[in-house]
């Protein structure tokens, strides 16, 4: 097979050339990311044309806007949690079960009683609880994050079937109710995305601005060094897993608001949507190297892929094949750019 | 360990006192507690007869229709005062499921009532039941061998979807170029794939009425929230819509709250009480929902009962239980919806 040698190829081919393109975790500053946002803002502006060219009237409209970052801003509030948790080398599988159970949790009878105070309190509890767990297995109990938040998701899972018992709990407050109609937004902001915005840049400045990001990213680089240079690694991840369950108790509240009620179904497969965007957004999966930037824009590619599917009415099916695809297509554009351009 | 800080205590404090608020706030039990409905239809034969013990193995109940499944068995059951229910608990695991049911087997139940986590799976167990000479009632998910069932009795899944194209085909008969948007369930199971098609068929007596979009939610709240919106925005006006399910409909219904829409009727599937609270009340789009009865697990109870007891059916002149029952998906709109309300689940 012959094919057109690329830049990037020629560097590969030149050998010492590419080299520091593939050890990034090395390189501390912040350009690689940036890079790879580039390109993935890129394969946005693709999606877009596509979505445009295919359905011009619906997608291109403010209400479908609105309607794209709504949709992304339950998903989106966890993988900024993820994201954090990955950048310091960990993992956390118990997203979507906790999502499930603090969703499910502030919506009983017994908190509905307490009105919208109760409902957002038990949310944020129930979650930043669980992640308190789940910190502490890991960081004092010296378990495998991969196992410990294995061993949450069943759990959480279970609890949130047994408060439920199987049925959906309607939300019958109002002040909840409301936040979820357009008569509730703000300068046509949903109030939804206005927290998802918040989060994100609440998320970007902790992680590129303070020491807890600059030890986050130490941890996750070089542990051992990390610690032999005064960084208390074990306190640092109890505040890595706090932070991701208390990113799913908002994010759970976020969903009760939209759907108006709680499910132990809620946040199916969170895990695998939340680890895939902070991925295809640059943050490396082995740790050390996050960017909170690309993991929004990996959930606004998957939510705008979606959008895109359901306006051109392709089914299930169809929808599953070419999402696989897509995912491969943008790592693959993604990693070449960004080779060129470190170079 | 260091010495206990003060803000470590009052950390430790406030978590505390957050738990025990928390642990207050898992209750799901209403204030006043309504008395249970009790308006089912009267066995045909009241009167008890000899004693019959009946093993029930169902899968678990993780949502609201399977719930309501058990709940049937145990109170239809509970009516004859000659039945003992030897009820398993709930398992989607194949294996747990047919332990189960071997369990039920060697303590010599009289009658078998099983609905299968999945029906092809467990049809060996079936077998095996059949063998031992213990008649097997299988309800809804059928066994791949009618040797493994004396009786099957369930829902009828392209029936839902005729029954909806019809009821929104009369509805819209006289209107002209009528478009219809149909949010399916699960699109993985064979179940979706029969009401569609029964859905389709029965537009197919419409030519005036064109399906113009289908998405496929999966059963959840959440996702028929998502899907119902993506829908809403693709479609800026049609005429009625079709749900296959109502627990997806709630968040359907929260979805098209949201657009502000209310230029369509729709018909919802299954039945919960939700909906029909809905239907009655009159105040949305929705408008009507054909069944997936959960009664089947009372109406089995019975069969198992007539089975045990060696008796027919009520009303039928046969001597013996029919082998295979489908039930049927009525509509439920607001002039029936009273009759129905008791048989609907959350």
């Amino acid at each position: 097979m012959t094919q057109p040698v690329s830049p990037a190829q020629r560097h590969q081919q030149d050998g010492p050339a590419a080299t520091p393109a593939k050890t990034p975790a090395r390189q501390p500053a912040g350009l690689r990311p940036d890079v790879r946002n580039l390109s993935l803002l890129g394969v946005l502006a693709v999606l877009v044309a596509v979505g445009g060219f295919t359905k011009p009237e619906q997608f291109l409209d403010s209400s479908n806007l609105q309607l794209v970052l709504t949709q992304a801003s339950v998903i989106g509030v966890v993988t900024v949690g993820m994201t954090f948790v990955i950048t310091s080398g960990g993992i956390d599988l118990s997203v979507g079960a906790i999502v499930a159970l603090a969703s499910v949790w502030a919506t009983t009878l017994a908190t509905q009683e307490y009105g919208f105070a109760g409902i957002l309190f038990t949310a944020v509890v129930v979650g930043l609880a669980c992640g308190l767990v789940n910190g502490l297995l890991i960081a004092y109990g010296g378990m495998v994050p991969f196992i410990a938040t294995l061993a949450m998701l069943a759990s959480a899972r279970g609890l949130a079937l047994q408060i439920t018992d199987g049925k959906t709990q309607i939300v019958t407050v109002d002040s909840v109710l409301d936040l979820g109609v357009p008569d509730s937004y703000v300068l046509g902001i949903p109030p939804l995305v206005l927290v998802f915005a918040v989060v994100t840049v609440v998320g970007w400045l902790l992680l590129n601005r303070t020491t807890f990001g600059r030890r986050t990213v130490a941890v996750g680089g070089n542990a051992e060094a990390a610690r032999l240079a005064g960084i208390d690694v074990r306190r640092q991840r109890l505040y890595l897993y706090l932070l991701s369950g208390l990113c799913c108790g908002i994010a759970a509240f976020l969903l009760v608001v939209l759907s108006g009620s709680g499910q132990n179904t809620n946040g199916n497969l969170y895990e695998l949507d939340a680890i895939a965007a902070a991925i295809i957004g640059g943050t490396l999966l082995s740790g050390g190297r996050g960017t909170i930037v690309g993991s929004v824009l990996g959930v606004l590619v998957f939510t705008t892929i979606t959008n895109i599917f359901a306006l051109n009415n392709l089914q299930s099916d169809v929808q599953q094949i070419a999402k696989g695809a897509i995912i491969v297509a943008a790592v693959l554009v993604q990693r070449r750019t960004a080779r060129d351009g470190a170079i | 360990m260091p010495e206990t800080s003060r803000r470590g205590l009052l950390f430790g404090t406030a978590a505390v006192s957050a738990g025990a608020l928390l642990t207050a706030c898992t209750s799901n039990e209403p204030k006043t507690k309504e008395p249970a409905a009790n308006n089912e239809p009267a066995a045909s034969d009241d009167k008890p007869g000899k004693k019959v013990t009946i093993g029930f193995a169902g899968p678990q109940a993780d949502h609201g229709w399977l719930n309501a499944i058990n709940e049937n068995a145990k109170s239809r059951a509970g009516k004859y005062s000659e039945v003992t229910l030897e009820i398993t608990e709930g398992s989607n695991d194949t294996a747990a499921q047919i332990g189960q049911v071997q369990t039920l087997i060697n303590k010599k139940v009289d009658v078998l009532v099983i609905l299968p986590a999945d029906g092809k799976a467990l049809t060996q167990v079936g077998l095996q039941a059949m063998k031992a000479g213990i008649p097997v009632i299988n309800l809804d998910r059928v066994f791949a061998s009618p040797q493994a069932y004396r009786c099957w009795i369930g829902g009828d899944n392209y029936g839902m979807g005729l029954n909806a194209g019809n009821y929104i085909g009369e509805r819209l008969k006289d209107k002209k170029n009528a478009k219809v948007v149909e949010l399916a369930g699960l699109d993985n199971l064979e179940l979706t794939k029969q009401r569609s098609q029964g859905f389709a068929d029965a537009l197919k007596n419409y030519p005036n009425i064109k399906r113009v979009a289908r998405q496929a939610a999966d059963f959840t709240v959440e996702s028929g929230q998502a899907k119902m919106a993506q829908l809403l925005q693709a479609q800026k006006q049609f005429d009625a819509l079709w749900n296959h399910d109502d627990d997806q409909g709630v968040g359907a219904l929260r979805a098209i709250e949201q657009a502000g829409r209310d230029d369509f009727l729709m018909v919802g599937g299954a039945g919960a009480k939700a909906a029909m609270d809905a239907i009655k009340a009159d105040n949305s789009v929705l408008k009507a929902t054909v069944l997936y009865p959960p009664t089947m697990a009372a109406s089995a109870i019975d069969l198992a009962r007539a089975l045990g007891q060696g008796k027919g059916v009520g009303g039928m002149s046969e001597l013996e239980i029919p082998a295979s029952i489908t039930l049927y998906s009525a509509v439920v709109t607001k002039d029936n919806v009273d009759e129905y309300l008791p048989t609907g689940f959350s």
